[in-house]
């Protein structure tokens, strides 16, 4: 049987290079870990329509997302049954039938075999078409205009994979103004970086400590009020608020702040009195709509094991998609709420594009830094001597109270790298194949009787 | 083509050269000195459609949603201010390029001191030790006669047409 001995020491807060390197370690997490858990697909506005569908992944392999005639939301392998064509190798669009280009089997929005050419003459009486469907996965979810799908037919429910975790979830999908999911995807960026997969969850998972990375944006400024002169890369909407940083039983981690009681709204879009009236408005919404939940302003997180998200400025999903042990392939998807004004819409995908993804000034240099992280971690000495992951891991408590409002979940007021070792056990706990309990936390003593219940 | 036509694509193509000289040689302020105050700089991703929907779909498109750059000369000065800052990461140290443009044409009569050109780019990007980058597609300009340039023309549009769907490069660092 697989062990993660030698791998992961949690307790001791080390975790060996190999995890980041080896082939061994990334089929595994291929076999066991992306076969399992629950993953992020797309989003419902990009298969608005019936016929629509968007061509997607989960792990390393090709997925289709579509909306049948009757309106239900499918996820396909992309993968005919005969010899396994890609049926789809379009991006998006829309259609009647997925057609295989290899010998045109054909398949319905339903996943269904609805033609075989010479099926007469070659096959009648021996194939059923009714056994040869597209594969679909057994289990999906459409959360708040998420689409997401596990292969394993004995996952949980999604919200049950969530956990706590998804309060602060949703504050990166609900609208600006507190009412709840409303939010559409306004484009995808799709790149490949020279680095393991880990490396950028884990930085989502609340790395604020790599903080010092990007002060050359921060210098320059480059946020939503950069051309009224404010520094930085975003507006300091925490200000005045606690940090607290976050790890859930199934393996998610959190960054978010808990605003003081009485927060009054911190101007955050300078650059333009239109956007800025509209965010205004739109905080004194929340806090109507939320009441005592508005004190809580997301960050970004990442949800086990490969979905990350960023909840404000800027705000989006992305989905770091194993590509191979030292590669990478990333899809960011970009969110606004589908009925914000024009205006606020083209302000917010400019200041996205000038912050995220490979032409993003931000995103550039953590590139930089998983790229040269991975090579520099693939020697045989480098190998010999494994990271250090104990920053703050002493200093979190469960379900506390912060500023007086109770935040559930093990919970630091200070940066700390506890969250990577709350995912590497549910990390080591799939490569080893444990059962859903253990995979959800529920035997992790650090959360008490609380996740056993 | 006249003798006017051929004077009007010799000034292009220098301008073209010059601009691809500026960035090679790292003088990232000389060359902003070349995009007008109006700059739009565009490099729409490329999707995969189906035939016959390519004019439709096949780019995403300026002034709507994302791209890999849709934006200003505001952005791209600050571009050169954080590669100036010597702190960013994903250029420090520098990285060579290399700059080519081609099949130089001048598409349309000029109006109101304005000419529209295309050509082919290729861009050679080696960063640090092993790692390279190649960048090819095209590009559709719209230059400015402008008395205010050092060169005689500002840089007034931009797209750029780059031959791959999933971006094969961990950054775009560099400048079109
Ligand atoms: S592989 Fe698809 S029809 Fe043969
Ligand atoms: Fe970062």
């Amino acid at each position: 049987m697989f062990s993660t001995d030698g791998l992961v020491d949690i307790d001791n807060g080390i975790v060996s290079r190999d995890i980041f390197v080896s082939p061994e370690v990334f089929q595994r997490e291929l076999d066991t870990l992306f076969t399992r858990a629950w993953l992020f697909v797309g989003h419902e506005s990009q298969v608005a329509n019936p016929g629509d569908f968007f061509t997607s992944r989960m792990g390393e392999e090709s997925v289709i997302l579509c909306r049948d005639k009757a309106g239900a939301v499918h996820v396909f392998l992309n993968s005919c049954r005969h010899r396994g064509m890609k049926v789809c190798r379009y991006d998006e669009g829309s259609t009647t039938l997925f057609t295989c280009p290899y010998h045109n089997w054909a398949y319905g929005l339903d996943g269904r075999l609805m033609g075989v050419p010479q099926y007469k003459q070659l096959y009648e009486g021996v194939l059923d078409k009714a056994d040869w469907p597209l594969v679909e996965v057994p289990k999906l979810a459409r959360y708040k205009g998420t689409v997401w799908a596990t292969w394993d037919p004995e996952a949980p429910d999604f919200e049950t994979w969530l956990g706590d975790a998804r309060q602060h979830l949703d504050e990166a999908l609900d609208c600006r103004d507190g009412r709840p999911g409303g939010s559409e995807v306004i484009g995808v960026h799709k790149w490949i970086f020279p680095s393991n997969w880990k490396f950028a969850a884990e930085n989502f998972l609340g790395d604020t400590y790599h903080n010092p990375s990007h002060r050359s944006v921060d210098l320059i400024g480059i946020g939503p009020s950069a051309a009224a002169g404010v520094k930085g890369r975003r507006d300091n909407e925490m200000a005045k608020a606690t940090h607290v940083w976050i790890s859930f039983p199934a393996g998610h981690g959190i960054h978010s702040a808990i605003a003081p009681l009485g927060d009054t709204y911190q101007e955050s879009f300078k650059d333009n009195p239109e956007i800025e009236a509209y965010f205004r408005h739109c905080f004194e919404e929340r806090q109507r709509r939320k009441g005592e939940d508005a004190r809580l302003i997301p960050f970004v997180g990442t949800i086990f094991p490969n979905t990350s998200y960023h909840g404000r400025q800027p705000r989006g999903l992305c989905v770091w998609h194993p590509h191979g042990p030292t590669e990478t392939e990333a899809w960011r998807f970009f969110l606004v709420d589908a009925d914000a004004p024009a205006a606020v819409k083209d302000f917010l995908r400019r200041y996205y594009m000038r912050y995220s993804g490979p032409a993003g000034m931000t995103e550039q240099d953590d590139m930089e830094n998983w790229n040269y992280a991975t090579a520099a971690s693939r020697g045989a000495i480098a190998r010999r001597h494994p990271f250090n992951y104990q920053q703050s891991i002493t200093a979190a408590s469960l379900d506390p109270e912060v500023l007086g409002y109770r935040v559930p979940g093990l919970v630091s007021t200070q940066v700390t790298e506890h969250m990577s070792l709350g995912f590497y056990r549910r990390w080591a706990d799939h490569l080893e194949e444990r059962s859903w309990d253990v995979l959800l936390g529920l035997g992790d003593t650090r959360f008490g009787s609380a996740a056993a219940s | 083509m006249n003798l006017e036509d051929l004077l009007l694509k010799a000034e292009v193509e220098a301008f073209l050269h010059l601009e691809a000289d500026l960035l090679d040689s790292r003088r990232f302020d000389e060359w902003l000195a070349l995009l007008a105050d109006d700059l739009v700089y565009f490099m729409p991703q490329r999707r995969n459609v189906r035939y016959g929907l390519h004019a439709e779909a096949e780019n995403t498109r300026q002034g709507e949603g994302i791209s890999w750059f849709d934006e200003d000369r505001w952005t791209l000065t600050k571009r050169v201010e954080q590669i100036q800052t010597g702190l960013h990461y994903a250029e420090e140290p520098l990285s060579r390029t290399t700059h080519m443009v081609s099949n130089i044409m001048v598409t349309g009569q000029p109006v109101a001191g304005e000419v529209a050109v295309s050509c082919r780019f290729l861009v050679h990007q080696n960063r640090v030790q092993y790692e390279t980058y190649t960048f090819i597609g095209r590009r559709h300009d719209i230059l400015r006669r402008a008395a205010s340039s050092p060169a005689g023309w500002l840089l007034a549009r931009r797209e750029i047409i780059l031959d791959q769907n999933v971006l094969l490069a961990k950054n775009l660092t560099t400048f079109f």
